[in-house]
């Protein structure tokens, strides 16, 4: 049999005992509901699943690869193409974890919009997955609801960086530039309705008995196996682990903003799909207390061998327009050592590890995936259930192959 | 955070600096030899590991603990001697801190013990490390590529790799 079976994948699925009644099975890389390129070797046993072994790498660059041959401030920019539906938690990790290397100081108003911004991202993520994990199911309307709001947020975003998607936003040593002039009111208006929103999609899908069904009592991991397999974000707290970076190792200022960290204890799809629409709702509430409690200053650190002049000065006066040259031909030097930076990503703990040898170029940049993680959990909690239930567990989990493969 | 910065820059400083930390009193109480170097540096404390002893020592502070492996990888100091520096990076829900273990490996026929049996976290991490560095995993259940395909000559995060062009 072994040498029917064509891929080293299938070889191993073999070798380990692949029973002969048994079929195995390829979901993906194309296919609608694995949200990418994830390529599942599902062995079943009629339409149970024995065995299911994730095969990822297809959407691999080597960004770690290309990192350590850029400057520092090149490499936020690539850091927007790992999980790039939530570009700006990406940004916030490796700007805090460089200005952690380099001991900056970051302006309290420039941390405050980080989190505002993060907090926006966090929207925009959950937007995305609660559209397309309905769809998964079978809901096919809430998709166009979650991306009707998505659209503002994307719009507010536009206004800010020029950019809709892959924003950049987020500077070493703080922001790219000042928000424009009715970023404030915009985001006032979408936070002052959107509550209203989570209740429409609420509507549409708590009550749905398929859409019920389909997620109750489905993919359930304890909490012994969530923090063994290294599950993070809403997925471990569906799970009973009551454990959130924002609130118990705190970042950026996030110790200043008052907000609930949703638990769950059955570790099912419906609890996982319940703290997250919980979750929109903190966010809301933290994005107001910003709103409300904006401090005044600069949105850049004073460090200018660090961080660029504002295009006025460079163009009038001549320390400006030095520093200004220096930093984009050559980089800034940054003392060596090692760091990690972890934040609480909509995904779950993101961290980047950043290894300085006092160059003006990263040693090493790692980045630690909320989704990679996740999907070593898989198995776990699809093993024993239905072939179409590993749709409803892939959608619920929410992961994205962008920052899996990296 | 708003303590002052301060650095303690080897094995002997940190002992007295941080003579009540719970990671440093568990592996001093299980085998203070393996515990090679310390450094505390940026408000991260990094705790060097003889390198046979890392799926004992990760079973050790685990039990102090610090219960959820967040991540590992490896930084390639070519040419530089020992080559290659592993980073365990670990996270305690209780004492709410991360702390690194670190292993040196030399760059011949570069080995460690897996730590898969305490974490099943690593798996994949280890994986990915043996794939982009070469770096093989004693005892791991399931040591093959994952990010390039199976049939990949070379570990591309290696430091000797091009970044483009041809090898």
């Amino acid at each position: 049999m072994a040498e029917r079976v064509g891929t080293p994948i299938l070889q191993a699925a073999v070798a380990e005992g692949a029973h002969d009644q048994h079929m195995v099975l390829n979901m993906g890389p194309q296919h609608p509901s694995m949200h990418g390129v994830l390529r599942l070797v599902v062995e079943i046993d009629g339409e149970i699943v024995v065995r299911l072994y994730p095969e990822i790498g297809y959407l691999h660059t080597g960004i770690e690869k290309t990192c350590e041959a850029k400057f520092y401030q090149q490499v936020v920019p690539l850091t927007d193409r790992i999980d790039y539906l939530s570009p700006l938690a990406n940004n916030l990790c490796y700007c805090l974890a460089v200005e952690k290397l380099l001991g900056l100081e970051i302006p309290p108003k420039a941390q405050w919009l980080r989190v505002l911004l993060a907090e926006l991202t966090r929207l925009n993520s959950h937007l995305i997955w609660l559209g397309t994990h309905a769809m998964d199911i079978g809901a096919l309307t809430v998709f166009l609801y979650t991306f009707r709001e998505r659209e503002e947020i994307l719009r507010i975003l536009e206004g800010l960086s020029g950019q809709r998607m892959m924003t950049s936003y987020f500077r070493i040593g703080g922001l790219a530039m000042e928000p424009p002039l009715d970023f404030h009111d915009r985001v006032q208006k979408f936070i002052r309705t959107f509550p209203e929103k989570i209740d429409e999609y609420s509507n549409l899908l708590t009550g749905n008995p398929i859409f019920k069904n389909r997620l109750q009592g489905v993919g359930v991991l304890s909490a012994a196996d969530a923090v063994a397999l290294g599950v993070t974000g809403p997925n471990m707290r569906g799970s009973g682990v009551d454990f959130d970076l924002r609130r118990d190792m705190p970042y950026s200022g996030y110790e200043k903003f008052q907000f609930a960290v949703p638990v769950a204890t059955e570790g099912d799809c419906w609890a996982r799909y319940v703290i997250r629409l919980q979750e929109m709702r903190e966010s809301v509430g933290i994005i107001q207390q910003v709103l409300d409690g904006m401090p005044e200053g600069a949105i850049k650190a004073d460090a200018p061998k660090i961080v660029l002049p504002d295009r006025e000065k460079m163009k009038t006066q001549m320390e400006a327009l030095i520093h200004h040259f220096k930093i984009v031909t050559e980089g800034f030097a940054v003392p060596a050592g090692e760091v990690y930076q972890g934040i609480e990503s909509p995904r779950g703990q993101m961290g980047y590890y950043v290894v300085s040898d006092g160059t003006a170029k990263p040693y090493r940049v790692h980045m630690r995936n909320p989704s990679f993680t996740t999907l070593q959990a898989l198995e776990t909690m699809c093993k024993g259930r239905m072939l179409a239930d590993v749709v409803a567990v892939v959608g619920s989990i929410d992961i994205v192959l962008g920052e899996i493969d990296r | 955070m708003a303590e002052t910065p301060r650095i303690l820059a080897n094995k002997a400083a940190v002992l007295e600096g941080l003579p009540e930390h719970p990671a440093v009193k568990a592996l001093l109480a299980w085998n203070a030899d393996a515990l090679v170097d310390a450094k505390f540096d940026r408000g991260e404390l990094t705790l060097t590991i003889a390198s046979g002893q890392i799926c004992a020592a990760a079973a050790t502070v685990q039990a102090a603990g610090y219960n959820f492996f967040e991540d590992v990888t490896a930084v390639d100091w070519f040419p530089s001697t020992p080559r290659f520096q592993l980073s365990y990076h670990i996270v305690s829900h209780t004492h709410k801190e991360r702390i690194r273990l670190r292993v040196l490996v030399d760059g011949s026929d570069p080995s460690v013990d897996s730590i898969v049996t305490v974490w099943p976290a690593a798996n994949f991490y280890e994986r990915e490390v043996f794939d982009l560095f070469g770096i093989r995993f004693e005892e791991h259940p399931n040591l093959r590529r994952i990010m390039m395909p199976d049939d990949w000559q070379g570990h591309p995060l290696r430091k000797d790799y091009p970044v483009e062009g041809y090898r």
